[in-house]
């Protein structure tokens, strides 16, 4: 009886089961899903928006004697917020020439750039199968090895930046390595060894920071670091003008070699293959354990890019214990857009550094409250993951690509038949 | 028999033959153990505290108990030293007792962890007094959302859903808690509308979840962001300017005649709010239906192998779907703890994590009501020591007191839970 069940829950395993390749073949390359699932969360966001405005409030009293004002309302609070919000993020048409316009296109890419750097990390730890939720602890780890050798240690123009990167990447490694470590070795869940590691993460970079000696600056009774080195700087893109820093550049190059590890190299099969059932890679002869510890490690690297960008590029004045930004978690719902895949999660990072470098200017000009941008991201992976509901809430024609779980549906009963 | 049916696997034929029942020696434990002995060593006598003969006193009453007990004065330095012998016996015996492969008794661990716990407390309050009844009131006071929380959460997932939603219920119970209980002025309201809105949030898990067949990680990870981003939105632009949609009625402490007036527990067990009087019998109730009900075997059965429980006419996602929203009531509740057992005011994202710890109690209590329980009593303990021990002055820099219940909880998984078993068909969908 156990020899037959165990066939049917194998087969469920790698069939619809697994999350990604559900959602690979439910959603498979429907851009009008992704675009809709945009749509009804901006929808969603303005509805929101427009609930909440004082003058849309106002107008709703005398709402039948004249309902054009409440219209009026509605529109001048949504149209402003998100025009607000656009201009914050792609194109100024406010500002003189095409320099200053084009400025916030670029804060859109310095904000993208630790979300897809730690976007990376947690999508590959899922494609090994595993969820990093100590995005927050890397980056801490990172940016304070980082940090600390950016201040701290004086090395030659060009050369220090290169040190400064791979300690941050090592630190990460590190801290990410002994999740793996301690699930290969003991079976510890990595739910738990990596939000408890935040906290471990958190309190130590607390401690060093009030430290003198340690991460403090010298003189100074803040817990607060002093400035990095100019020769550990990223050196900016295009000008003093411009945030956008050269960090950018490590990112796509980390999204390039995420995308050849996964895809062409022997690791990155391992990988696959673990995630996609670790019972058969384990048959097929791969080591689990160690390809546990390699993701993990490999995964913490990444997050800790981005902590390597915050202190390195975005913050180089000198950091505090809050550095990571909410970025590790943020990570997360990036890793889930972008579908796990490394170049959905570098072009889901534009989208979510998009949203927050034009989220606080459309809380400037219209004074609503940047959280509003957390309530369309969150709504865009739920919709995008949810297609069916986008279709019925749109009315679109099902395509093909329903037909593939229906088969898979009777392939299931099938064996039952069988077995009867 | 067997070899001929596995006549395909050459290889492996053999293997069935001998069969000598393999019995793994684990050294977790002692290895674990001896770490800590070690670790007790060196805290207790090589940094030895108080060798100038201070003495560590332990209050056991409070000024308003009607039967007051003694205070406990213990020399520091002798009963370090005393403490660290025993745990290095301890770690000995272990270690014995796994080369002649006897099992070690859970109660064995425990009293290696109280041992090393007083000796710990002893050490730190070196010259000073810890109020043992104060540091177990917080205890229970801290541990009421995590315990709500992981409640919910064993709910979720015995029936097979995932629940990394948790934060999100108890954000959602906080705010919606905090705003109904200051319209109508009733807090019991309040309590009532934080049960409704966890099971709101639950039913959107549960039917994304269920019926759309989304990953249920992805569902909680992203309910968590759209909930705090939603109770944040409408704080900054509803709650904010006007400030009576924000002041709620805060639950007084209510002692329980004669109860209340035992030494020790009664002060800890019944001088608390009504939110933690509900918590004994929310935990006793899921306990009773999981374990001890139809409903409940139901629901471990779609957990377990939904299969097999469709099978014999169980209506999986009706049941997994209840489940679920029944969790979400549970984790609900516990987020009225935040603005109405405690801080009296919604904030922004004021769980603060604790639905990710209450997360983590569920995999540590091996998605078990009583040990999540346990679990998150550890946690709350934690942060309470810290607090109690900042009070008195503690000799260890407070990061690290902070820091302890976490490297704890790490070493705890790695080395006594180890590889915990989560109910079978967690986190998969069922599609008929």
């Amino acid at each position: 009886m156990s020899e037959k069940t165990a066939p049917t829950h194998a087969e469920k395993k790698d069939g619809s089961e697994r999350w990604t390749q559900a959602l690979r073949d439910i959603t498979g390359g429907s851009a009008m899903i992704s675009l809709f699932a945009v749509v009804l969360a901006l929808v969603v966001g303005g509805i929101l928006i427009a609930f909440t405005n004082d003058r849309v409030q106002e107008t709703a009293g005398y709402f039948f004697s004249r309902p054009g004002d409440l219209l009026g309302a509605i529109w001048g609070a949504v149209a402003g917020a998100y025009s607000a919000l656009f201009q914050g993020s792609v194109y100024n048409f406010r500002a003189t020439g095409f320099l200053t316009a084009i400025r916030p296109l670029t804060e859109t890419l310095t904000f993208a750039t630790p979300l897809i750097a730690a976007g990376l990390g947690v999508g590959l730890a899922f494609r090994v199968g595993m969820f990093n939720i100590g995005g927050r602890g890397q980056m801490l780890i990172a940016a304070a090895a980082a940090g600390w050798v950016a201040f701290a240690v004086d090395l030659p123009a060009g050369i220090h930046l290169i040190v400064a990167i791979l300690a941050g990447l090592l630190g990460g490694a590190i801290w990410g390595g002994i999740v793996g470590l301690l699930k290969a070795r003991t079976g510890a869940h990595e739910v738990i060894v990596t939000i408890m590691l935040n906290f471990v993460a958190l309190y130590l970079i607390q401690f060093l920071l009030r430290t003198p000696g340690a991460l403090q600056a010298p003189g100074s009774n803040n817990p607060k670091t002093p400035a990095m080195a100019a020769t550990a700087i990223f050196p900016d893109l295009f000008g003093p003008r411009y945030n956008l820093h050269a960090g950018f550049l490590t990112v796509i190059a980390a999204t390039i070699f995420v995308w050849w590890l996964l895809s062409r190299s022997n690791l990155g099969f391992q990988f696959r293959a673990v995630g996609q059932n670790p019972s058969a890679a384990r048959v097929a002869g791969i080591n689990v354990k160690n390809i546990y510890m390699y993701a993990m490690a490999i995964s913490g690297a990444l997050v800790g890019l981005a902590g390597v960008n915050q202190v390195l590029g975005t913050l180089t004045t000198g950091f505090s214990s809050g550095i990571d930004a909410g970025i590790g978690f943020d990570a997360i719902t990036v890793a889930l857009l972008g579908r796990s895949r490394p170049w959905g999660i570098f072009a889901a990072g534009i989208l979510f550094g998009a949203f927050k470098a034009g989220g606080f200017a459309m809380q400037a000009a219209e004074g609503v409250p940047i959280d509003i941008v957390l309530v369309v991201q969150a709504l865009i992976v739920l919709f995008i993951a949810a297609p069916p509901l986008v279709r019925a809430i749109f009315r679109l024609p099902t395509p093909g690509t329903t037909k593939k779980p229906r088969t898979r549906v009777t392939a299931t009963p099938n064996i039952e038949a069988v077995a009867k | 028999m067997s070899t001929i049916a596995q006549s395909p696997a050459p290889l492996e034929a053999s293997a069935p033959i001998v069969k000598p029942m393999p019995q793994i020696r684990s050294w977790k434990i002692p290895i674990t153990f001896g770490g800590f002995a070690l670790g007790a060593l060196f805290l207790f006598v090589a940094l030895g505290r108080g060798q100038q003969g201070e003495l560590s006193t332990f209050r056991l009453s409070q000024a308003r108990d009607a039967i007051q007990l003694p205070n406990v004065a213990l020399p520091t330095f002798a009963t370090g030293i005393f403490v660290a012998i025993v745990l290095v016996l301890l770690a000995v015996l272990s270690a014995w007792l796994v080369y002649r492969r006897t099992k070690i008794s859970i109660i064995f661990s425990i009293v290696f962890a109280l041992l090393f716990l007083i000796g710990f407390l002893a050490w730190a309050a070196s010259g000073s007094t810890i109020p043992v009844p104060g540091l177990l009131i917080g205890t229970v006071t801290l541990s009421a959302p995590l315990i709500f929380g992981a409640l919910g959460g064993v709910l979720s997932e015995r029936a097979g859903v995932v629940n990394v939603a948790i934060e999100s219920q108890l954000l959602a119970g906080a705010f919606s808690s905090a705003v109904v209980a200051s319209v109508t002025g009733n807090p019991y309201l309040g309590l009532i509308a934080a049960m409704v809105a966890g099971a709101l949030v639950s039913m959107v898990l549960a039917a994304f979840a269920l019926k759309y067949l989304v990953d249920q990680v992805i569902v909680g990870v992203v309910l968590n962001v759209l909930v705090v981003g939603l109770t944040s939105f409408l704080y900054s632009q509803v709650l904010a300017p006007s400030a009576n949609l924000n002041s709620p009625d805060v639950f007084p402490r209510l002692d329980i005649p004669l109860l209340s007036e035992i030494p020790i527990i009664g002060p800890v067990l019944f001088r608390q709010t009504i939110i933690v009087y509900v918590m004994y019998f929310a935990i006793a109730i899921v306990f009773f239906s999981l374990f001890r009900t139809k409903w409940g075997l139901r629901v471990r059965a779609v957990g377990e192998h939904p299969q097999a429980a469709d099978t014999v006419g169980i209506n999986v996602n009706r049941t997994r779907f209840v489940a679920v929203t029944l969790g979400g009531v549970v984790s609900g509740f516990g987020g009225a703890y935040f603005t109405l057992g405690a801080v009296g005011a919604f904030n922004k994202e004021m769980t603060n994590g604790m639905g990710y710890i209450a997360l983590a109690a569920v995999i540590f209590g091996q998605w078990h009501p009583i040990k999540a329980t346990l679990a998150a009593l550890l946690f709350g303990f934690a942060t309470n020591l810290q607090n109690v021990l900042g009070i008195i002055g503690s000799p260890v820099p407070s990061e690290f007191m902070l820091m302890l219940p976490y490297v704890v909880t790490i070493f705890a998984v790695a080395g006594f839970v180890g590889r915990s078993r989560a109910p079978a068909a967690d986190g998969r969908p069922y599609i008929k």
